[in-house]
């Protein structure tokens, strides 16, 4: 009995924190002008089968001219096949939040993983794993990245993986040290007194410590997902079957679209890719601004 | 906490060949295509490559001779570009760093960190093909001033001084690009260790015994906050090498990056080889060289 109203408690004491969390960011303006970026272009993601037939991707239908300039009808103008550029943007939005996402969920999980084991043992396997993160973390990502993705070969999964196995490392130094102060505080030292193993200690009471930290971390992430989804997919490392922000400039920059004076064939993407970028970091910066224990109110 | 930082970086020259070799794990082609090449064991192989990476084991696929005569003369456009865009970011970078800390919460700050965040959101290579299509091909009525890409006007002598001006000129929106988006990361970087010091003890210190502002902040905030920013300027080599490779592709400079980007069009799996090896060496020298001013920037973690 005693257990259950214990754990009642903690529940109450943690629902009771991450509320307060949430309060304090609504006050954020920047945080929240960043949120709504992101829920206007994840509407758009969900909505793009609705607002643009997925015919409009497919090459042979294009119904516009080649390099239109914006009008009524096209809205951002058409590409060097004359499809709507719109369409491509809209659509391109799917792929890549989707594969930013993904991507920074593994390597979040990942991150958190090895750091909260490497903060939480000591001895060999601490070492070890440590050293891991360093390495990981001083090899450049780009090369590293392009190494993998050509191994691995052209697909939406092999993305997301190699996005996902490349940008762990920052994590894994944040939740360490993290972690490294959790393990000094005395409810740990109950915890080890009352006999509890490494497994429970690690998912009981440090995970729920770190978890703050890790959702902020969490958007930063995202934003370089994106971002290296985007640059992987321009040098032409993408899934050459699906539309994304990164295909579309790859599209772009080798049909020459620059010396024929296509601006709206670039700044469309680009604009996308930006916008949502700083949307997350926006939502990151704000998250940390609250968790920071040197400026928090007391 | 200090002293155990610095023997992290201290600790890296034993990472690299462990680092080596895995850049031989992850090409399992290369090892079979050596294995029927050599005919001998992996582990001795490994072995050998362990000893010295350097040496070439197969020549590039795509322009059929030995990588290092491929790398080499395209070396120095890279460290030319790249060496000139980050000594450039990290003057004026650092400068706005502080003049936004300083000001903090003014509209200088307000306006430098919003252009910043909106800078570092942004791919690079988009960035510089949005300056190629103005400035370039020009559009919206404004002329094209500077060329295209390449690295100089073919048939010019580059030792003359209208070939470095030919030069200079080429690589000026490259430079630029290249500067503005390193610059971004430095700045806030800058702004956020120079605020962490500013609600220190000492500069109330400073203050109380009348040292005028200027002061305050040239001989005592400002080399203090330097410490973080130079760490992350050294760790940061790495992303600036992937800002190199796109580039140098957009730009079409013919450097390392766009020899990148030709051996994973191929993919050239021997000379994308090297090329790792060379970025990741280039990567680890330069934490050793910021571990090295480290200690000569703070006294604390010298011994």
């Amino acid at each position: 009995m005693t257990s259950v109203s214990t754990r009642s408690i903690v529940w109450a004491r943690r629902r009771r924190s991450w509320k307060q969390l949430g309060d304090q960011f609504r006050r954020s303006r920047t945080g929240m002008l960043g949120l709504a970026i992101f829920v206007v272009f994840a509407a758009l993601a969900l909505a793009a089968p609705v607002l643009f037939d997925s015919s409009q991707l497919d090459v042979t239908k294009a119904t516009g001219g080649v390099y239109e300039s914006p009008t009524a009808r096209y809205w951002l103008g058409t590409d060097d096949a004359g499809r709507n550029v719109l369409a491509l943007v809209v659509w391109g939005a799917r792929i890549s939040l989707l594969v930013g996402l993904c991507a920074t969920v593994l390597s979040m999980c990942i991150g958190t993983t090895v750091g909260i084991a490497s903060g939480h043992f000591r001895g060999l396997i601490g070492g070890v794993l440590d050293r891991l993160i360093d390495w990981f973390l001083v090899i450049p990502f780009l090369p590293l990245a392009i190494v993998l993705a050509t191994v691995l070969g052209k697909s939406l999964l092999n993305i997301i993986i190699v996005i996902g196995v490349t940008s762990w490392p920052a994590t894994a130094r944040l939740i360490r040290a993290q972690t490294l102060s959790v393990e000094g505080r005395p409810y740990l030292e109950r915890a080890k007194a009352l006999g509890s193993g490494d497994l429970h200690q690690m998912t009981r009471h440090v995970l729920p410590n770190v978890m703050p930290l890790v959702l902020a971390n969490t958007t930063l992430a995202v934003s370089i997902s994106i971002l290296s989804e985007t640059t992987l997919s321009f040098l032409g490392l993408g899934d050459p079957t699906a539309v994304s922000w990164g295909t579309i400039l790859d599209d772009a920059f080798s049909t020459g679209a620059i010396s024929a004076g296509a601006w709206w064939y670039l700044a469309a993407p680009g604009v996308c890719v930006v916008l949502v970028v700083l949307a997350f970091n926006l939502v990151g910066r704000a998250l940390e601004d609250i968790l920071d224990p040197r400026e928090a109110p007391q | 906490m200090i002293l155990f930082n610095f023997f992290l970086f201290r600790l890296l020259p034993g990472d690299p060949i462990s680092l080596y070799t895995r850049g031989r794990d992850v090409d399992p082609e290369i090892k079979r295509q050596l294995q029927a090449r050599f005919n001998a064991p992996i582990g001795e192989q490994f072995l050998a490559y362990i000893k010295n990476p350097f040496v070439p084991g197969l020549p590039s696929q795509r322009f059929s001779a030995p990588v290092w005569d491929v790398i080499g003369p395209r070396i120095w456009p890279t460290l030319l570009l790249v060496g000139t865009a980050t000594v450039l970011a990290t003057v004026f970078g650092v400068w706005l760093g502080i003049r936004s800390a300083w000001k903090r919460g003014q509209r200088f700050d307000k306006v430098a960190t919003t252009v910043t965040l909106v800078l570092y959101s942004m791919p690079e290579f988009w960035f510089g093909m949005i300056l190629l299509i103005v400035f370039s091909v020009g559009v919206f009525g404004i002329p094209g001033i500077f060329p295209v890409g390449g690295l100089s006007t073919p048939g010019i002598d580059i030792g003359t001084f209208a070939g470095i001006a030919d030069v200079a000129w080429h690589l000026a929106l490259p430079v630029f690009t290249l500067t503005v988006i390193y610059l971004a990361e430095y700045s806030l970087v800058m702004r956020a260790s120079l605020i962490d010091e500013m609600g220190a003890d000492y500069l109330r210190t400073a203050r109380a015994k009348g040292l005028r502002e200027a002061d305050v902040r040239r001989r005592h905030a400002v080399p203090n906050a330097l410490l973080p920013t130079t760490t992350l300027i050294f760790l940061n080599l790495g992303f600036v090498v992937g800002g190199a490779i796109t580039i140098e592709y957009v730009f079409s400079v013919a450097g390392l990056g766009s020899l990148t980007v030709l051996a994973l069009r191929g993919p050239d799996i021997p000379l994308l080889q090297t090329l790792f090896l060379l970025f990741s060496a280039a990567v680890i020298v330069a934490n050793l060289v910021a571990d090295l001013l480290y200690a000569r920037l703070d006294p604390r973690v010298r011994t």
